[in-house]
């Protein structure tokens, strides 16, 4: 997953950015409307977190533009208002999902994974291809039943493949799921976790088609 | 009257009763000058035909001949006729006339009361035949006449009134519903209902009040947008933080690498540091609130004030304050705690949109300035600046929103002011103190 936390408090949006990261998330923060546009009409997020007070606007304004572009990045409003005027506002505005500060950090990084979860079109939480099962609530992973540990980018990439299992997904799309603006990115990065992947959960599991990407092999 | 149908209708029922009594005065004085000439003319003419018919005869009937006389008794109901002779003997009369003499005029017209009643009386004297001929008629008759004339008159507009004042109550009533729609239409409003009232179409006569109406409606709906933004900035300023700590507290928690967890602490003891300033911030607020009493005063030298603060309050590398020679020598008689508290609060504004820049105080007898070179005030915004939790869109990243307001505070209890401007020629805001003149 990767998330635009958009937030002008230095010290929630560095809290976001690390509590987020620490769930499996690729998290980009900026500070205000103007940043948050450009980013969104740049990079491809999985969802956006949108704090409604900001210094050049209202978030609002900046959700409704994003709508009115048929933009359908999911976004989750975060507000100090909490007022049912307010979410009823908030969610006609386009946005997916609504929590008043202070929340808990684990039931945003939830409805996250939930609205980028309906966004894919599905409602199960686990990700499923023959044996291998995902569950991003908790990073888990089994094959066959059997527990396996994946390190935190190997997950990523995981998900990124079974979400749509037929689909071929190409390095560049895998590495702008894995990391943030600020992460400098290894050249071979993605070939390495793909080794340690098929290491972990089968030779055949990820096939590589050759000047395209990856995607996943056939459901066993 | 507290009813204004009530009033109109009143008026005009009053106004048109005058017209009409008026009216039947004038004609009642017009009508019996002309009945009584009219009257007169008929006595007048009656004791002339009278005369000439008497003087037909050679010589007049007996003393006592009553029934020849008795012929001329149809006119008794209005008019009585006496004949008399010019040494006094009564000649002839008609039926019902009475026995005493009419008049004791020897021609002309005359008034003469007879058994408690008066007569109008025309006498004419005719010497050659030895006659003197007298017709008269009652007074009260002519009375009643002119009587039956002006009750004939108010009889119909007497039976007209009930449906004159109906008439005048619906048309009142019908003038006043513009008023009447208008009241409804306010009534009918949910409280937050802040539309204007359609004054362009009101008459002209209501439309100053619709207009006055608007207005008020005008500012109550901006108090109300205000209240409502500076609540909606105090819940936004008061909560963030809060969410800065539980988010920061729970990575702690959940964070297995020593250095996130610590780097979660760090993060958590600023967000104590900004919170507790907050707080400082709004007890002094509340404060200055509650304290409703001018400040007590005293002489006040700025300098040591000022070279206190610059001293405490940290600032960038790069950027350099000033305190020129003039506000060494400044001394106020003010109160000091109050100008600290204004100054302090400017200071840091100053210092913390200044990276890299001068910073200058400088002072004349009744002012203080200080200017930065920071990236001012964008322009729409200078006149929100001071209203609580307003934090503009060049925010400082550790600003409250509460330090302008602070300071206009602070001023307001000491007479002072603040003027707050973008500079002129380079970049940066400069604020500007202005003091009472002592007299």
């Amino acid at each position: 997953m990767r998330i635009l936390v958009v937030e002008d408090d230095p010290i929630l949006s560095d809290g976001l950015r690390t509590g987020l990261s620490l769930t499996g998330a690729t998290v980009d923060a900026v500070e205000t409307c103007e940043e948050a546009d450009a980013a969104i009409a740049a990079s491809r997020y999985s969802a956006v977190v949108l704090d409604i007070m900001l210094p050049d606007g209202s978030g609002l304004d900046l959700l409704r533009k994003l709508r009115r572009r048929r933009d359908a990045t999911p976004v989750l409003l975060l507000t100090a208002r909490d007022s049912i005027g307010d979410k009823v506002s908030g969610l006609d505005s386009g946005a997916d999902d609504y929590l008043a500060k202070p929340f808990d950090l684990d039931e945003l990084a939830a409805r996250l994974r939930a609205i980028v979860r309906r966004e894919g079109g599905r409602a199960a939480p686990m990700l499923v291809h023959g044996s291998i099962v995902l569950s991003p609530a908790d990073l888990a992973a089994t094959v066959d039943g059997r527990s396996i540990r994946l390190s935190r980018r190997e997950f990523a990439i995981l998900t990124a493949l079974m979400e749509r299992p037929g689909q071929v997904r190409s390095r560049a799309e895998l590495e702008e799921r894995l990391y943030g603006w600020q992460e400098d990115i290894e050249s071979n990065a993605v070939e390495v976790h793909i080794h340690n992947l098929r290491a972990k959960i089968g030779k055949d599991a990820i096939q590589t088609i050759r000047g395209v990407g990856y995607r996943m092999g056939a459901a066993l | 009257m507290k009813s204004l149908r009530l009033r109109l209708f009143a008026t005009l029922l009053a106004a048109t009763g005058i017209v009409w009594l008026t009216a039947v005065v004038w004609i009642y004085v017009g009508s019996r000058g002309e009945v009584e000439q009219v009257l007169d003319t008929r006595l007048q003419e009656a004791a002339r035909m009278v005369a000439s018919l008497a003087s037909g005869f050679e010589s007049l009937p007996g003393k006592s001949a009553p029934a020849a006389i008795a012929q001329l008794g149809s006119y008794e109901r209005q008019l009585s006729c006496q004949i008399w002779s010019l040494d006094g003997r009564m000649v002839a009369k008609s039926s019902g006339a009475p026995d005493q003499q009419l008049s004791s005029a020897s021609s002309g017209f005359s008034d003469r009361t007879i058994d408690g009643e008066t007569w109008r009386v025309f006498t004419v004297e005719d010497a050659g035949h030895n006659l003197r001929v007298m017709v008269g008629d009652r007074l009260s008759l002519r009375e009643r006449l002119v009587a039956d004339l002006i009750k004939g008159l108010m009889l119909p507009a007497l039976l007209i009134a009930p449906l004159l004042g109906a008439a005048i109550w619906a048309s009142v009533g019908q003038g006043l519903r513009p008023l009447r729609r208008m009241a409804q239409d306010l009534g009918d409003r949910e409280p937050d209902d802040m539309r204007h009232v359609q004054a362009d179409q009101a008459p002209i006569e209501v439309r100053p009040l619709a207009n006055a109406l608007n207005g008020l409606l005008s500012r109550v709906e901006a108090a109300r947008r205000h209240e409502r933004e500076v609540t909606a900035f105090a819940a936004h300023e008061l909560r963030t933080p809060l969410a800065g700590l539980k988010t920061q507290a729970q990575v702690a928690m959940a964070a297995e690498d020593p250095k996130v967890v610590r780097g979660a602490l760090e993060q958590i003891v600023a967000a104590v540091d900004r919170s507790t300033r907050l707080v400082r911030q709004l007890l002094t607020i509340a404060k200055l609130d509650a304290d409703a009493a001018d400040a007590p005063r005293s002489t006040v030298a700025v300098g040591p004030i000022l070279a206190e603060i610059v001293a405490d309050t940290p600032k960038h590398d790069g950027t350099v304050i000033t305190i020129d020679a003039s506000v060494r020598e400044m001394v106020l008689d003010t109160n000091a705690d109050c100008l600290q508290l204004a100054l302090r609060n400017l200071h840091e504004n100053a210092v913390q949109h200044t990276r890299d820049g001068r910073i200058v105080w400088a002072a004349t007898p009744n002012s203080l300035s200080v200017e930065d070179e920071g990236p001012g005030i964008p322009s729409d915004e200078l006149d929100k600046l001071g209203n609580r939790f307003f934090r503009g869109r060049l925010r400082s990243p550790i600003g409250s929103g509460l330090g302008l307001a602070i300071v206009k505070l602070a001023l307001a209890k000491i007479d002072a002011e603040v003027t707050i401007s973008n500079r002129t020629g380079c970049r940066g805001a400069r604020s500007e103190l202005t003091f009472p003149v002592r007299t």
